[in-house]
C-alpha cells in the first residue's frame, strides 16, 4: 500500500512537470489544446493525490504501523475519529494534506474559469502546478509520508493528547484551506500580469477565490483561538504566537484586497496596489505555512525538520522576486484610468481602511519575525511580546471598526455632504448614548475598552440604519412586508449587505474580545477540598475530587489512562449558578524508563476545562493536581517495583482511590470573563455575512438584469 | 481632479482653504500623497524604535548568567534540569541549563504552568534578575513540543 | 498494487491527453488569432456591462437610502448610464458572426452560473 502511495507522489510530481510546461507551450504558441492538456494536468494531480491522501487515511484507520508516520502518531488505544485526524499531525502527514487541498482547489478554480480568460488561465495553471511540485519534492525527498518499517511495531506512540478535541480536528483543514485558496489569487494575479490583462474580467473571476480564501483562513484562525481557550489551560484565546501571526497576516491583506478590488472594479483604480495586496497576501500564506514547519521562530508550533527551511526560504524568494520584477516590468499596464472624484466618498473610506489593514499586517510582521530582524541587525536576538504588540492593533483596531461604521453611511463616487451629515445622526447618537450608559455604570476607568464599545455602536447604529431604510425603500417601492422586502433587499444586494453582516460580525467580535480582555478576573491558587475562593462575583468552593480510570471510562473519549478532578461549586449572591467539573488527562507513554507504572500515565497530561459559558460572561475552570504528592508517588514506585506492565493498571485502580481518599490541596486556574460568548457568536455572523456576500445570484435576478439591458439602452438612447 | 465645496465645508471660504482650493489638482495630489507617506514613515520609525526597546533578548542559561543584568528581562531557552522542580506555594522552582548541558539557572516563576511542561523538555520563559535570583515573569512560560514525537505536532499551543 | 499503478498511469495520460486527441475536433477555433481575441474582448466587455449595471443599482439604492440628494443621484446616474450605453455599444460593435441571436445570447448567459455575481 505504501508504494502505492509513493507512486501516486512520483506521478504527481510527473505530472507538475508535463502540466507546466504544457501550460505555457500552449499559451505561448497559441495552442490551445496544450494549455487544456495543463488545466487537465491539475484534475489528474487531483485524482492522484487524493488515491495517496486516501492510501495514508485507510493506512491510519486500519493502524498499520509499518508507515512511519502512523506508528508515530497514532495508536490502537486512540479513538477512531482522532486517529482519521492523525493524518495531519505529522509534518509528512500535513504535507499531504496541503497538497492535496491545493490540488482540488485549484482545479475547481481552474474548472470554474475553464471557458475564460484562457491566457491567464494557463499561466495560472502553470503556477498552480509549480507550488504543488513544490510541495510534493518535498514529500518526495525531504518527508515521505509513505515511509515503511519493516517489521511494524506492534503498537504506536499514539496521538499527542493536546490535539484530541474536535476543534483541532477541523483546525488544520480549514487552515490550510485558506493557506491554499490564498495562493489562486496569487496564481491568476500573477497569470493577469504576464499575460498583460489586468481587467474587469479578470477581477470578477478572482473576487470568489479571494473571498473563499479570507473566509476559510477567517474561520480557521477562529477554531486555532476557541481550541486554545476552551481545551487548554491557559484561558487565553490570543496569545501573539508566531503562528497565530502567521495565519492573521495574509487575512489582513486579504481583506484589504477585498475592500480595494471593488474600487478597482468600479473606477479602475489602484491597480498597482490590488495586484501587490494579492501577491502579498499568497506570498504571506506561503510564508506562514513556513513557519510551522522550520522551527526559525520560537514558536510551539515546532515542527522541527530544519531541514525543510531552506527550499522555502528558496520558495519565499521566487515569489517575491518575481512579484516584484512583474508589477514593475507591468507598470504601464497598470495605470489608473481615474481618480478619486472626491474624499467625501465610500472608495476613500476603503482607502482609509486599506491603509489601516496593511498598517496592522506591517505591526504584526515586524513583532513577528522580530527575532530574525534583531538578530540581523544587532547580532543579538530579541522578541517582542504580547504587551508590544497590543499597544499598536488596539488603537488601529478601533480605527478600523469607526470605519467599518463609516463606509455604510457614505454613498459611492460623491456623497452629498448635507445628506452625509444627517445620516451620522443615528451612528453618533448610539455611541454617545453607549459612553453615557457605560460611564454611567462606572466603567470609566477602561478607556480603551469604551473607546471599543463605543465604535461598536456606532457600527450597529450605521449599519441598522442602513437595514431599515433600505427596508423603507423597497417596500416604498414594491409593496411588500416588512419580512419578504428584508429578504428581498439582502437577496438583490448580496455584497452590499453581505458586507454589512460581516461589519457587524467583526464589531461583535471587538466587543467580546475587549470585555473579556478589559473586566477579567483570574485567580490562581491551591484548593483543598471545602475551601472556595472568590474570583469576581462569584464563588467557587472544591467539593470533592473526582477520579476515573481506564480508556474506556475517558468522559472526554480521548483515550486517557486516569484523569483527576474535581467537582467546583460555582454560586453568585448565595444562589447556586452551576457545577464544574474540571479535570487533568494522564496518558500512557512509551517511555519503559518510568517504570511499568509511571509509564501508564507518565505521557503528556491534558487539562479538561470545564467552563459555563453564557452570553454575559463564562466562568472557566482548570485543575492541575499533584500528582508528585508523597502518597501518590510512593504508590507509583511501589507498583514500579512489584508490577508487570500487564498488572500495572491496578496500581492506577489504587492510585485513584488514594487521590480520592485523601487528596492533596490541587492547584486551580478560575477565570470569569464577561461576554467571551461574543466573539464566537461574532465569527459566526461574519462567517455568515460571508456566505451571502459570496453567493452567486439566482437566475431570475440575471434574466432581469439581461431584459433590463435593453430597456436601459432604449431609455438611454432616449434621454440622449 | 476637483474637489467640489461640498466636500469640504459648506459655508464661506477660508482663506488656506482657498489656496488649496486654487492649487492645481496634481499638486494637490502630490501634497496629500507626501503628507501620507510621511505620516507613515514616522508612525513605522516609532514603532521600529519601541520595538527595540520594549525585546526582551533571548539567551541561553549560560549567556544569561554571564550577562544579566538587574532590571532588564530576559528570554531564557533552555532545558528544566531533572530534580530541581519543586513548587512553594504559588511559586514554581526549577532550574534551566543549555540544551548541551552546562551552567544551571535556578528560576523563580510564578503564573500558569503549561500541560507538557515537565524535566527533560525544553521551555522558554522570561525571567528578570534580581539580586542572585532570576524571577519568571508571570505566565511568561513556554514549554515547547517534546521531542519524543519524531516531528512535534501542529497547533500545540502553550503560551501565556 | 503494480497493477493499481498502472491503471493509474492510464488514467493520467487518458485525462491529460484529451484535448490533444480531439484538437482536430475543437469547435471551429483557429490556434490564437482572431476567434480568441474577439472572444477575450467580448467576455471582458460583458464583465465591464456586469460591472456598470451593478454600479447603477448601487447609486439607485444609494440615492434611496438617503445617502444622495436628487441633483447629485441624477448627474451620478446620467453618468453612468452614459458609460453602460457606451459599453454596450462596444458590445455590439463585436463581429456579429461570433455572438449568436440575442435570445440565443441571453440563454447563454443565463447558464453561465459563475461569471456574474450578485
Amino acid at each position: 500500500m505504501a508504494g502505492l502511495g509513493f507512486a501516486c507522489l512520483l506521478l504527481a510530481l510527473a505530472v507538475c512537470a508535463y502540466g507546466i510546461c504544457a501550460s505555457i507551450y500552449g499559451v505561448r504558441t497559441g495552442r490551445v489544446e496544450f494549455s487544456e492538456s495543463g488545466r487537465r494536468g491539475v484534475y489528474a494531480l487531483a485524482c492522484l493525490l487524493t488515491v495517496a491522501f486516501a492510501v495514508l487515511e485507510i493506512a491510519f484507520l486500519r493502524n498499520d504501523f509499518s508507515f512511519n508516520t502512523v506508528a508515530d502518531t497514532s495508536s490502537r488505544t486512540t479513538p477512531t475519529l482522532y486517529r482519521a485526524a492523525a493524518v495531519w499531525s505529522s509534518q509528512e502527514g500535513s504535507l499531504l494534506l496541503w497538497a492535496w487541498l491545493l490540488s482540488m482547489w485549484a482545479s475547481l478554480a481552474l474548472f470554474l474559469t475553464r471557458r475564460r480568460m484562457r491566457d491567464i488561465a494557463a499561466y495560472a495553471t502553470a503556477i498552480l502546478l509549480g507550488f504543488a511540485g513544490f510541495f510534493v519534492s518535498l514529500m518526495i525527498f525531504y518527508a515521505n509520508p509513505f515511509k515503511t518499517t519493516s517489521p511494524a511495531p506492534a503498537e504506536g506512540v499514539g496521538l499527542d493528547p493536546l490535539l484530541r478535541f474536535p476543534t483541532m480536528m477541523i483546525h488544520p483543514p480549514m487552515l490550510y484551506s485558506g493557506y491554499t485558496l490564498c495562493t489562486i489569487p496569487l496564481a491568476f494575479g500573477m497569470g493577469a500580469l504576464l499575460a498583460r490583462r489586468v481587467d474587469a474580467d479578470w477581477i470578477r473571476s478572482i473576487r470568489r477565490f479571494a473571498f473563499a480564501a479570507w473566509l476559510a483562513l477567517g474561520v480557521g484562525i477562529l477554531l486555532g483561538a476557541r481550541w486554545s481557550y476552551a481545551e487548554l489551560g491557559w484561558g487565553g484565546y490570543w496569545g501573539w504566537d508566531a503562528v497565530e501571526n502567521a495565519s492573521l497576516m495574509p487575512w489582513l491583506t486579504g481583506t484589504a484586497f477585498l475592500h480595494s478590488l471593488m474600487i478597482q472594479e468600479k473606477r479602475g483604480m489602484l491597480k498597482v496596489w490590488n495586484i501587490s495586496l494579492v501577491l502579498a497576501t499568497g506570498t504571506l500564506a506561503i510564508m506562514g505555512t513556513f513557519l510551522v514547519r522550520s522551527g526559525v521562530l520560537n514558536s510551539i508550533h515546532a515542527f522541527g525538520g530544519a531541514t525543510l527551511g531552506v527550499p522555502f526560504v528558496t520558495l519565499i524568494g521566487v515569489l517575491i522576486g518575481s512579484s516584484i520584477y512583474l508589477v514593475v516590468s507591468r507598470r504601464d499596464m497598470l495605470r489608473s484610468e481615474h481618480r478619486l472624484d472626491s474624499l467625501l466618498s465610500r472608495e476613500s473610506v476603503f482607502i482609509a481602511n486599506n491603509v489601516v489593514l496593511v498598517g496592522l499586517c506591517f505591526v504584526v510582521f515586524w513583532g513577528t519575525y522580530f527575532p530574525l530582524i534583531s538578530a540581523a541587525l544587532t547580532g543579538q536576538e530579541a522578541s517582542v511580546g504580547p504587551p508590544w504588540f497590543d499597544r499598536y492593533t488596539v488603537p488601529l483596531a478601533l480605527i478600523l471598526v469607526l470605519l467599518s461604521g463609516i463606509g455604510p453611511v457614505i454613498a459611492w463616487r460623491r456623497a452629498t455632504l448635507a445628506n452625509a451629515r444627517r445620516n451620522f445622526i443615528v451612528p453618533v447618537g448610539a455611541s454617545l448614548a453607549t459612553l453615557a450608559l457605560l460611564t454611567g455604570l462606572g466603567l470609566a476607568h477602561k478607556p480603551l475598552a469604551i473607546a471599543m464599545f463605543c465604535c461598536a455602536a456606532f457600527v450597529f447604529g450605521s449599519v441598522g440604519q442602513e437595514f431599515y431604510r433600505g427596508v423603507r425603500a423597497r417596500r416604498a417601492m414594491a409593496g411588500e412586508a416588512v419580512p419578504r422586502a428584508l429578504v428581498a433587499l439582502v437577496r438583490r444586494n448580496r455584497r452590499r449587505y453581505g458586507g454589512y453582516i460581516v461589519h457587524i460580525g467583526i464589531a461583535v467580535l471587538f466587543v467580546g474580545v475587549a470585555a473579556s480582555s478589559s473586566f477579567q478576573h483570574a485567580s490562581e491558587l491551591g484548593l483543598s477540598p471545602g475551601q472556595s475562593t472568590r474570583v469576581g462575583s462569584y464563588t467557587l468552593r472544591y467539593v470533592r475530587p473526582t477520579a476515573t480510570i481506564t480508556p474506556r471510562n475517558d468522559a472526554a473519549h480521548t483515550g486517557s489512562t486516569m484523569s483527576l478532578g474535581a467537582v467546583i461549586d460555582v454560586s453568585r449572591g448565595g444562589r447556586h449558578v452551576a457545577t464544574l467539573t474540571p479535570s487533568e488527562g494522564f496518558y500512557a507513554s512509551q517511555d519503559p524508563t518510568q517504570g511499568s507504572v509511571g509509564s501508564l500515565i507518565g505521557g503528556q497530561p491534558v487539562s479538561h476545562i470545564a467552563n459555563d459559558s453564557s452570553f454575559t460572561r463564562d466562568v472557566w475552570t482548570a485543575i492541575a493536581p499533584d500528582m508528585e504528592a508523597p502518597a501518590l508517588a510512593k504508590i507509583v514506585k511501589a507498583g514500579n517495583a512489584t508490577l508487570g506492565p500487564e498488572d500495572a493498571i491496578v496500581a492506577i485502580g489504587y492510585l485513584a482511590r488514594a487521590y480520592l481518599k485523601n487528596p492533596p490541596p490541587a492547584q486551580f486556574h478560575f477565570i470569569v470573563s464577561p461576554m467571551v460568548m461574543w466573539i464566537w457568536t461574532g465569527g459566526l455572523i461574519v462567517f455568515g455575512g460571508g456566505l451571502i456576500a459570496i453567493w452567486p445570484a439566482p437566475s431570475t435576478v440575471r434574466r432581469r438584469v439581461t431584459a433590463r439591458s435593453r430597456a436601459r439602452r432604449a431609455r438611454g438612447m432616449a434621454r440622449a | 481632479m476637483e474637489i467640489g465645496p461640498d466636500a469640504l465645508c459648506g459655508g464661506p471660504e477660508q482663506g488656506s482653504l482657498r489656496y488649496l482650493r486654487t492649487m492645481n489638482p496634481a499638486r494637490k495630489r502630490t501634497v496629500r500623497l507626501v503628507v501620507a507617506l510621511t505620516a507613515a514613515v514616522v508612525l513605522a520609525s516609532a514603532l521600529v524604535y519601541t520595538s527595540f526597546s520594549a525585546a526582551s533578548p533571548a539567551l541561553t542559561p549560560t549567556q544569561l548568567v554571564r550577562e544579566a543584568q538587574p532590571g532588564q528581562s530576559y528570554e531564557v531557552t533552555g532545558t528544566v534540569v531533572p530534580g530541581t522542580v519543586h513548587r512553594v506555594g504559588a511559586i514554581l522552582n526549577f532550574a534551566v541549563e543549555d540544551r548541551t548541558g552546562g551552567t544551571r539557572v535556578p528560576v523563580a516563576y510564578t503564573g500558569t504552568v503549561p500541560d507538557p511542561f515537565r524535566e527533560g523538555r525544553e521551555v522558554i520563559v522570561t525571567v528578570e534578575k534580581h539580586g542572585g535570583q532570576f524571577l519568571g515573569e508571570r505566565n511568561s512560560l513556554i514549554t515547547k513540543c517534546p521531542s519524543k514525537f519524531k516531528e512535534a505536532p501542529p497547533g500545540e499551543k502553550q503560551t501565556n | 498494487m503494480l497493477l493499481i499503478s498502472l491503471a493509474l498511469v492510464a488514467l493520467v495520460v487518458l485525462i491529460v491527453s484529451a484535448p490533444l486527441r480531439t484538437r482536430a475536433a475543437a469547435s471551429g477555433e483557429e490556434p490564437g488569432g482572431r476567434a480568441a481575441n474577439q472572444r477575450e474582448q467580448r467576455e471582458e466587455l460583458e464583465a465591464e456591462r456586469e460591472a456598470k449595471y451593478r454600479e447603477i443599482r448601487d447609486a439607485e439604492l444609494d440615492f434611496r437610502t438617503g445617502k444622495l440628494s436628487q441633483e447629485d443621484y441624477r448627474a451620478i446616474d446620467g453618468a453612468l448610464r452614459t458609460q453602460a450605453l457606451e459599453i454596450l455599444n462596444r458590445l455590439d460593435a463585436l463581429e456579429p458572426a461570433a455572438s449568436p441571436e440575442p435570445a440565443e445570447s441571453e440563454r447563454r448567459e443565463q447558464s453561465a452560473p459563475a461569471r456574474l455575481d450578485g
